[in-house]
């Protein structure tokens, strides 16, 4: 039964990070279309913010609490100076994004070994995130646990504004129909750039998460950038529950498989799974009800 | 006879061709200086590693031809960048020997990139020296092996965990290639000899750290004496950090790793590691002349932060490594430094290392040592004197049953 309920845990803990690092491609790749390679990147910016920060402060406790938002702004206005400088020219040009924004990363990653060297630095876990707390009788340790709440309540917020907001609202009124958006006085031009303000914020905070259970090393963004498309297309691309649901249920399979055989062979066992169920279900879990005729 | 020689006069040109392959070498040594290749990764992920054995190598060219050269030449280094990359290693390595000239190549680090080079140089009769412990069971004639093979690393541990820690069960968690595959065999054959319970054996694939959890998950509902870690690179990172979060120590549970060393463990964090065991021939600790000298020196050229290791040492003595061989052998010539290669010997920073010149690998001091609250390893026990190098572990009964590669075993 422990066994059972530490897989469990590790499950849950895995898939909340792949949900946090994904959460912001579904606004990106699933509402925008962009595929933006460099999406890792943003991440790994995160992680080196929430670095400077503890060089600067000093006290690990104090600098989380700050780099949090501080990283969702540093790789909000990196998001939007790729936005501005280059995706923006490339809209409907999918294939072309996806070169150009892997080009970014190799020069962001190169950026990152030129300032902060190439080797992994350390960034101290406050003592109130190190060790483990007993959940029925089986102990998750509460760096982790404090993953899966960031991550329960970055999904909230932004499952908030994009439902309540005048923000949300522009945005879902943009990806359902965006000639009948403009015409109805929406500037789609700013709105894409919120968006994607939005989407790369939601990476550096995915990056100031990892930084508690990962290295910090200026490939760290690459780890992670195919398990999170993954996510998003299984979850039905756009669709923030579609990413809830495929994020927890990958993280769960993987680490009862894991469990079951060797590490390696629970990832070929998942993505095997992940392709049979896109051959049923190409659209994903969840997908977009819309008038349209495409 | 065969043609005329390539490029230039060689310092035993007898008219004859290379003495078995019939290759032809165009080094030239009629000036007052010579060529040598450092080649290592500058870029890509083993480029962390790699970097530091490239100023540790050429650390070591400074200070030969700062002391006069090697047979009265000064050495000329030729830099090459394998890219972390095995098949350009492969073209880097020919383009050293061919178009360059030098006269021996100095470099490599991953066990791929050693065995993609391994041709090349055996098909143009030319010298690797390759600065990096590994998994053994190759002796190239082309080859120096001045990193340890297992029974100068891996076997000494476990004799230590057996004879010092009283263990007498393991779990072995590891990246899931070559190495540590390799490695987790001699340990399961050594462990069944020894009377010693293998209660787990895990992998994580290389890089990541996805599965770290469920391996510690596993780890600590095994019950095992101690954990022989053979993880690489950032996986290290999760694996302790979860390790100690869930609870586990030095003391309950203690960790032998033979891949981590002194500049790993700061990006790890001191604060996880301390305690735990690694197992070497070198730390930046050892007390000696020779290695206060090398420190000073790094330190001098590199920052005061920087900090030495062991494969950064085994670098910097394979220079000097082939300077002996030269100088005994009076000869670049490839043929004559094998020949003398048996028996030449150098104070090392890590103590005195002594070439085997029929395995082509080095008598080197085993050191068992354990995290500082510095980040440094202090060494906590060391083998009595340098062990001779098994590549093959011929020595060893139990080893026997093992597959091995027939080319070299």
């Amino acid at each position: 039964m422990d066994a059972v309920l530490g897989q469990l845990y590790a499950g849950i803990s895995l898939g909340s990070v792949l949900l946090l690092v994904a959460l912001g491609l579904t606004l990106t790749f699933g509402q925008m279309g962009v595929i933006n390679m460099a999406h890792g990147e943003f991440l790994m910016a995160g992680a080196y913010t929430a670095f400077v920060v503890q060089q600067v402060i000093g006290g690990a406790g104090l600098a989380l609490l700050i780099a949090l938002p501080l990283a969702f702004l540093v790789g909000g206005l990196l998001g939007v100076l790729l936005e501005t400088t280059l995706i923006s020219r490339l809209y409907s040009r999918p294939l072309d994004t996806l070169l150009v924004t892997w080009g970014v990363s190799l020069v962001l990653q190169q950026l990152a070994r030129d300032v902060f060297g190439a080797p992994a630095v350390e960034v101290r876990a406050p003592e109130w995130l190190r060790g483990n707390v007993e959940v029925l009788g089986v102990p998750f340790t509460t760096g982790r646990l404090f993953i899966v709440v960031l991550a329960v309540v970055a999904v909230a917020v932004l499952s908030a504004v994009l439902r309540f907001s005048s923000l949300g609202r522009r945005v879902r009124a943009v990806v359902q129909s965006r000639g009948l958006a403009e015409t109805s006085g929406i500037d789609s031009r700013r709105t894409d750039r919120l968006t994607f303000f939005i989407g790369s914020g939601l990476a550096g905070i995915a990056g100031v998460a990892l930084t508690l259970i990962a290295s910090t090393q200026p490939y760290m963004g690459q780890t992670y950038i195919v398990d999170a498309f993954l996510v998003v297309v299984a979850g039905g691309i756009g669709q923030i529950r579609g990413a809830v649901l495929a994020a927890f249920g990958l993280g769960v399979l993987q680490a009862f498989f894991a469990y079951s055989q060797s590490v390696s062979t629970a990832k070929v066992l998942l993505l095997l799974c992940v392709i049979a169920f896109l051959q049923l279900r190409p659209q994903g879990l969840f997908s977009v009800r819309t008038r349209s005729l495409v | 006879m065969l043609g005329t020689t390539a490029c230039g006069s060689r310092v035993d040109d007898t008219g004859e061709a290379a003495a078995d392959g019939g290759v032809e070498s165009c080094v030239d040594t009629s000036g007052d200086s010579v060529k040598i290749g450092l080649l290592n990764s500058m870029s890509g992920t083993m480029s962390i590693s790699e970097t530091t054995v490239r100023r540790s190598l050429e650390l070591a060219v400074e200070e030969i031809n700062a002391d006069g050269g090697v047979l009265g030449k000064q050495l000329e280094v030729v830099t090459e960048d394998g890219a972390s990359e095995p098949t350009i290693f492969a073209e880097r390595a020919t383009k050293l020997i061919q178009s360059d000239c030098v006269a021996a190549v100095f470099g490599g680090w991953t066990s791929s990139s050693r065995k993609a080079m391994l041709p090349v140089f055996e098909s143009n009769d030319a010298l690797l020296f390759y600065p990096v412990q590994y998994e053994g069971l190759e002796a190239s004639e082309n080859i120096f092996y001045t990193g340890a093979t297992t029974n100068q690393q891996i076997i000494p541990a476990l004799d230590y965990l057996k004879d010092e820690v009283g263990v007498t069960s393991l779990h072995l968690v590891g990246s899931d290639y070559v190495f540590p595959r390799t490695a987790n065999a001699i340990i399961t054959a050594y462990a069944e000899e020894n009377g010693i319970e293998i209660v787990g054996e895990d992998y994580e694939p290389l890089g990541s750290t996805e599965g770290i959890q469920t391996i510690v998950n596993r780890v600590q509902s095994s019950g095992a004496d101690a954990v022989f870690n053979t993880l690489n690179g950032d996986s290290n990172v999760s694996f302790f950090t979860q390790y100690a979060n869930v609870g586990l120590t030095p003391e309950t549970m203690p960790v032998l790793s033979v891949s981590i060393a002194e500049e790993e463990v700061p990006g790890i964090g001191v604060d996880k590691l301390e305690g735990q065991y690694t197992a070497w021939n070198y730390y930046q600790t050892v007390d000696s002349p020779e290695n206060e000298q090398f420190v000073t020196a790094f330190k001098e050229a590199y920052g005061d932060d920087a900090v030495t290791s062991d494969p950064m040492e085994a670098a910097y003595t394979s220079v000097y490594l082939w300077k002996g061989m030269v100088e005994k052998a009076e000869s670049f010539d490839v043929a004559d430094v094998q020949e003398a290669a048996d028996g030449v010997s150098f104070d090392a920073p890590e103590g005195p290392v002594t070439v085997d010149g029929d395995n082509h690998h080095i008598a080197k001091t085993a050191l068992i040592g354990r995290v500082n609250a510095d980040g440094l390893i202090d060494a906590v026990w060391s083998s009595d004197g340098p062990i001779d190098p098994d590549p093959c572990l011929e020595g060893y009964d139990w080893a026997s049953s093992m597959e091995k590669d027939e080319t070299y075993c």
